[in-house]
């Protein structure tokens, strides 16, 4: 339960809003919700849902609407890779394309270790230092800009050992 | 010229309380809560010329001059959602320059009678937003925000709230659904945010561009902000410089600077030294502009870049060389539209889906001209019927690449890598 779990959290979540419209605290809720298991469970789906009185269904269509919401596991960190029509001028797929052969996977795919999943995404606002990739971890997201597919094996090798992001 | 929105180019700190203040920061906004009426801010914005920055480029302080005085509570929504393929300018004023953008906010509120703001960030922005958190606080800690502001009666309080990945919330109406916890689907229009906005109230939704322009105009007058730019395009613009040029990023320019200018002057020439074949004006919702030496040496206003069969948008400048095929290009923005068109209008839903059909087709030389010619088509159909930009802006790129750049798709030219 959220509310148990994070009390502060959710106090200062809730107080963004008027009383009435608590259910504009949902994307805020499905954030806190998805860091410890790195997706939203069913039983997480209906806490929300309880403590913003709608239904489950209503909470379920908010995660399959966003791109930034998960409804099943994947990989530790989720390697979002931007391949849009700026960052593809400036190599992006064929970045993207090295990436997935040095680490032995294909796109979607995650590590035999359980620790990326590769995906390719749409628009960063990073256009003018692709090839960039956003790591979506259970605690938050950090930008890579300027990335090399040399920089960006440091950077697992470092994940691997640490289990912490860096620059 | 010093740098008026990107101020942290020459002032480091400026992202700093002490240093923003030390500089002049939120004199104009005290000067507004003490000295003025709303009423006289509003008049004063409208008399600068001030135009979105956000792409519609709806003069400003009309916007806010719609706001009914007879419903109650009124909202400033600040559009932080930065999704379009080209565009990133937001993200460094509020990564860098964050005090001069919340200031903004903060007299838009004073302006439009509103007690509350809210920003609204893409989700991938969550470290600008914890920024921004930060500031905000710094601002209340100091009696920026909060009651009675600087002796008066006016109250301000200013909220982040951060989207989860969909470009359809940079559209007004699907950001304020968003930010009302539902998806973000556009609205149906009238009734506009103005009058029907957030939680059913008067609300003001401008982009954060637009906003940072706003406590020059309150310091140093309509005139002065007049007198930069053009007749038609008043100001300053931050023009996004990506694709393939040497020195891609934001140029804070005055409106009315050449392509040739941002493209060689300031962004350092095309990767390779290479003729350039198409412009895109506007990010991935652009037309393709014929990069011949007319459209090179036009300014960048917003009457100019219109007449050229294009739109300045938000000024995020995509540079294509020769290199590259434009039937490899439109594959990217329809692909991109097809994934993020929100399903509730059938034209852009199914328009969409069979834009990304038929370019597939086309990309594995599969009966090209045909393909071509139905493809075209389908845009043609698509436009002036599509609940929200999205699908006008889906058709853009297609419907002018397949006009302007006919060998592009022809038989033996299209498919492959980069054509």
């Amino acid at each position: 339960m959220l509310a148990e779990k994070y009390p502060e959290e959710v106090k200062k979540i809730f107080a963004k809003y008027p009383p009435e419209q608590k259910r504009s605290a949902v994307m805020p809720l499905l954030y806190l919700a998805q860091r410890d298991e790195g997706f939203v469970t069913k039983a997480a789906l209906e806490d929300i849902a309880q403590m913003l009185d709608i239904t489950s269904t209503n909470v379920a269509e908010i995660v399959g609407f966003y791109t930034l919401y998960h409804d099943g596991k994947a990989g530790k960190y989720r390697m979002q890779v931007c391949t849009d029509l700026p960052c593809a001028l400036r190599g992006a797929d064929k970045f993207l394309e090295e990436l997935c052969s040095n680490l032995g996977v294909k796109v979607g795919e995650t590590t035999p270790d359980g620790m990326v999943t590769v995906e390719a995404v749409m628009c960063l606002a990073g256009c003018d230092k692709a090839p960039m990739f956003q790591v979506q971890s259970p605690d938050g997201i950090a930008y890579h800009e300027n990335m090399t597919v040399d920089k960006t094996m440091e950077l697992l090798a470092a994940l691997r050992k640490s289990g912490k992001e860096v620059k | 010229m010093a740098h008026l929105l990107l101020r942290h180019r020459d002032i480091p700190d400026i992202g700093k309380m002490d240093v923003y203040k030390k500089n002049g920061g939120f004199e104009a906004f005290k000067k507004a809560v003490t000295r003025m009426e709303p009423q006289e801010v509003t008049e004063s914005v409208k008399a600068s010329g001030l135009r979105g920055r956000g792409g519609a480029g709806f003069p400003t302080g009309i916007k806010w001059s719609f706001i009914p005085k007879d419903i109650w509570p009124h909202y400033v929504v600040a559009n932080a959602d930065e999704s379009e393929p080209g565009t990133f300018k937001d993200r460094e004023i509020m990564e860098s320059n964050p005090f001069q953008f919340l200031e903004g906010v903060a007299i838009a509120a004073f302006a439009t009678g509103a007690n509350a703001a809210y920003i609204y960030l893409r989700g991938e922005f969550w470290p600008v937003a914890a920024i921004l958190d930060e500031k905000i606080a710094d601002m209340e800690k100091a009696g920026f925000l909060g009651d009675k502001l600087f002796g008066s009666d006016y109250s301000l309080r200013i909220h982040t709230h951060l989207g989860a990945g969909a470009y359809i919330c940079g559209e007004e109406t699907a950001l304020l659904e968003s930010i009302e916890g539902k998806r973000g689907l556009p609205r149906i229009r009238p009734p506009f945010p103005a009058v029907y906005g957030l939680y059913g109230k008067p609300t003001v939704v401008n982009n954060v561009e637009t906003l940072t322009n706003v406590p020059l105009i309150v310091e140093k007058g309509a005139d002065w902000y007049k007198s930069l730019g053009t007749t038609d395009s008043a100001g300053i613009k931050i023009f996004s410089l990506s694709g393939h040029v040497n020195k891609p990023g934001n140029y804070e320019l005055p409106f009315g600077t050449t392509y040739r200018e941002l493209i060689y002057k300031y962004g350092g020439g095309v990767t390779e030294n290479r003729p350039i074949k198409s412009i895109m004006s506007a990010g991935a919702s652009s037309a393709m502009i014929v990069a011949d030496d007319k459209a090179l040496d036009t300014p960048m206003d917003y009457a100019s870049v219109r007449a050229l069969g294009a739109d300045l948008g938000s000024a995020s400048v995509i540079v294509i060389n020769d290199s590259v095929n434009l039937e490899w290009v439109i594959n990217k923005t329809i692909h991109f539209f097809k994934h993020e068109s929100c399903g509730k209008c059938t034209p852009c839903r199914e328009g969409c889906y069979w834009m990304m059909h038929l370019i597939e087709r086309i990309e594995h030389g599969e009966d090209v001209q045909a393909s071509t010619e139905l493809l075209h088509n389908v845009a043609n159909q698509m436009q002036n019927k599509c609940l929200c930009p999205l699908g006008e802006f889906a058709t853009m790129a297609v419907a002018t690449a397949i006009e302007r750049f006919p060998a592009d798709f022809k038989p033996s030219h299209a498919g492959g890598e980069h054509g």
